[in-house]
């Protein structure tokens, strides 16, 4: 039984025997949600959705979509919708009969299909498409025809692999914020792959975090960034440093993002370390400190400073609100 | 200015480089194969000479004759057993094609072999080897009363069904081919794209599998129709002159025959038979091309 929109029970699956994508994965997801899948390749997040969407089948555990268990649903029996990392598009097809395609399976009018067709476009931006063919589309266009397909269907849940992936960077931004905006207007229930960190903040009510298979951590984009609970999360997501706590008087492993750590170069408070090297990109001065146990961590702050030299020793301190107690509970995960 | 100048000498030399590795091979070609036609097709318009041998007064006589209706039918027979054969090769090779395209690399390298394997060994002694299968004590009438599946031996050697196996035997592994190729190419997130939309199995493969494997099929079907209007020699050896094909005719009346000019007139007909087919076959995939089937 289920009492969520959709669940995820302890979904495991392997592709060779005794290496698991997925060891044991539990997620519950509210209807209208926006919940980003955020981890490196190889994470299992892409099976995760697979399995969701019927196209691949879990070693064991179950999917629940409204109280129903559809674990051995075949993929059209599910009203779930995905969008491909490929984007997938029927390259023998128009962009009409690629968005119609689903509607057309279920035998909808001729009519009717046209005016969803024509809705769906408008939704996308893409009026007076209807007749191009796949291959005479820009990346961005084919990803927006995508989305369309998907959403004719009407789905409960929409599914989206990478989508932005192809994309230059601007053009993603700008298709970030146009996503968000459909899920907002049309209130299905998202769940979106990245391994974007600024995508899945931007855009998610909530992250979950995975790693090797496994859920790091659930949680608000603000409690993942600023209250990552294992190393992993603090690296992966707001590019902290991990260091042992004895170094600074703390327990257990602490995490602290770079720009939170303040450099004095006249060796007055703080710890100390040397300099091993410097870098400035994108407005910003990093430096590399090696500590006196030989870990290394990253300080960065806003302009240059031609004062700091590789080989010097400079002191480094940090505001105790900064500095989150990782890894707490050992070996134990979400 | 000056390195413009040598520049234009570089790509004249380059040209006449060009021209002089190209030239051998249309010489080649003019005098092997545009030239035979030629006479081919001047023969085909000659009066065949008392005995043997042309005289070369104009006449349309050749292919008034082939209207007669015993050679009419011979070109029926060919059209038949070439859909036949056809037909066959197809309801076998398409699905043995588009599976080999669906299974592992290693898979894939043997199946490959397997199908290759068949081409180090000359045809015809292929077909001699059909022969000691098919014939009244052979293989498979000794396998089938083994079984007792059957009480009298089948009479397939000699027969219409043996050309058919013939056909199919040699032509099936073009088919394969053509339909393994293309399949190859398929890219198979279409199909989960087809049944995640709400397509059963049977639906995505119709609208998106067939569909984008349907140049290979045709191309399949190409180069097995044409080749088995004229594979006579199949006919002769399974078939033991039961049925006539316009290929044995033309080798009949250009050897027992003696008539050099109704033979031509039979081949340039085969020929404009076949440029069609292949004509009609590059309008359909040339359509098809511009859908983004290409």
């Amino acid at each position: 039984m289920s009492d969520s929109f959709l669940e995820l029970k302890d979904l495991k699956k392997s592709f060779t025997p005794g290496e698991y994508v997925l060891q044991g994965i539990n997620l519950k997801i509210e209807q209208g949600e926006f919940v980003t899948l955020l981890g490196s390749s190889g994470c299992g997040k892409t099976t995760t959705l697979r399995i969701i969407a019927g196209l691949e089948q879990p070693d064991s555990g179950s999917v629940w979509l409204e109280g129903k268990d559809v674990t051995n649903l075949e993929p059209n029996e599910r009203d779930v919708n995905t969008v491909f990392q490929n984007y997938a598009l029927f390259p023998h097809m128009n962009v009409a009969d690629n968005i119609g395609y689903g509607l057309k399976i279920r035998k909808v009018s001729k009519a009717d299909i046209r005016k969803k067709v024509k809705e769906m476009l408008e939704l996308v931006q893409l009026e007076g498409y209807e007749k191009r063919k796949p291959a005479e589309l820009s990346g961005g266009q084919k990803q927006r025809v995508a989305i369309a397909r998907a959403l004719a269907n009407n789905p409960r849940v929409l599914l989206l692999d990478e989508p932005l992936g192809a994309l230059d960077l601007q053009l993603r931004r700008a298709m970030q914020l146009e996503l968000k905006r459909l899920q907002k207007k049309l209130g299905i229930t998202f769940i979106y792959i990245t391994h974007d960190q600024e995508e899945a903040i931007n855009m998610s009510d909530r992250i979950v975090v995975m790693n090797q298979g496994r859920f790091e951590q659930i949680g608000t984009p603000d409690e993942i960034y600023n209250h990552p609970k294992t190393s992993y999360v603090a690296t992966f997501v707001g590019n902290a440093n991990i260091l042992k706590g004895e170094l600074v008087g703390m327990d257990g492993t602490v995490a602290i993002r770079s720009e939170n750590i303040i450099l004095d170069e006249n060796c007055k408070q703080g710890y100390s370390a040397v300099v091993k090297e410097k870098n400035f990109a994108a407005g910003q001065l990093r430096v590399l400190l090696v500590l006196s146990d030989g870990t290394e961590i990253t300080a960065s702050r806003f302009g240059m400073n031609a004062n700091i030299q590789p080989g010097q020793q400079i002191n480094w301190y940090f505001d105790l609100k900064n500095a989150v107690i990782v890894d707490n509970a050992k070996g134990e995960r979400l | 200015m000056r390195g413009k100048i040598s520049r234009s000498k570089s790509s004249a030399k380059h040209t006449h480089a060009t021209i002089g590795m190209i030239l051998p091979l249309y010489i080649f070609t003019l005098i092997f194969v545009a030239c035979p036609l030629l006479y081919m097709v001047a023969l085909s318009f000659a009066t065949p000479g008392e005995v043997h041998g042309v005289q070369w007064i104009f006449t349309l006589d050749n292919y008034r004759k082939i209207l007669e209706p015993v050679y009419l039918n011979t070109f029926v027979q060919s059209f038949q057993l070439a859909i036949t054969s056809t037909l066959f090769i197809t309801l076998i090779g398409y699905p043995f094609g588009y599976f080999m395209a669906k299974l592992p690399a290693g898979g894939k390298k043997k199946a490959m072999l397997l199908l290759m394997l068949p081409f180090w060994v000359n045809s015809l002694i292929r077909l001699y080897g059909w022969i000691i299968i098919l014939q009244k004590k052979g293989l498979l009438n000794f396998v089938l009363k083994k079984l007792d599946l059957i009480q009298k031996p089948l009479k397939i050697m000699y027969s219409y069904p043996a050309i058919v196996i013939g056909m199919i035997y040699v032509l099936l592994p073009f088919m394969i081919l053509s339909v393994y190729s293309s399949a190859e190419k398929l890219d198979w997130s279409l199909v989960e794209a087809a049944r995640d939309l709400g397509a059963s199995k049977a639906k995505a493969f119709w609208t998106v599998s067939f569909r984008l494997t349907l140049p290979g099929l045709l191309s399949g079907v190409i180069l097995t129709f044409i080749p088995s209007m004229g594979l006579f020699f199949i006919a002769d050896i399974l078939g033991g002159n039961k049925v006539v094909l316009v290929g044995s005719l033309i080798q009949d009346q250009m050897t027992r025959g003696n008539n050099w000019p109704f033979a031509a007139a039979l081949a340039v007909i085969m020929m404009i038979l076949t440029t069609l087919m292949i004509l009609l076959y590059r309008k359909v995939t040339n359509a098809k091309e511009v859908e983004g089937l290409g």
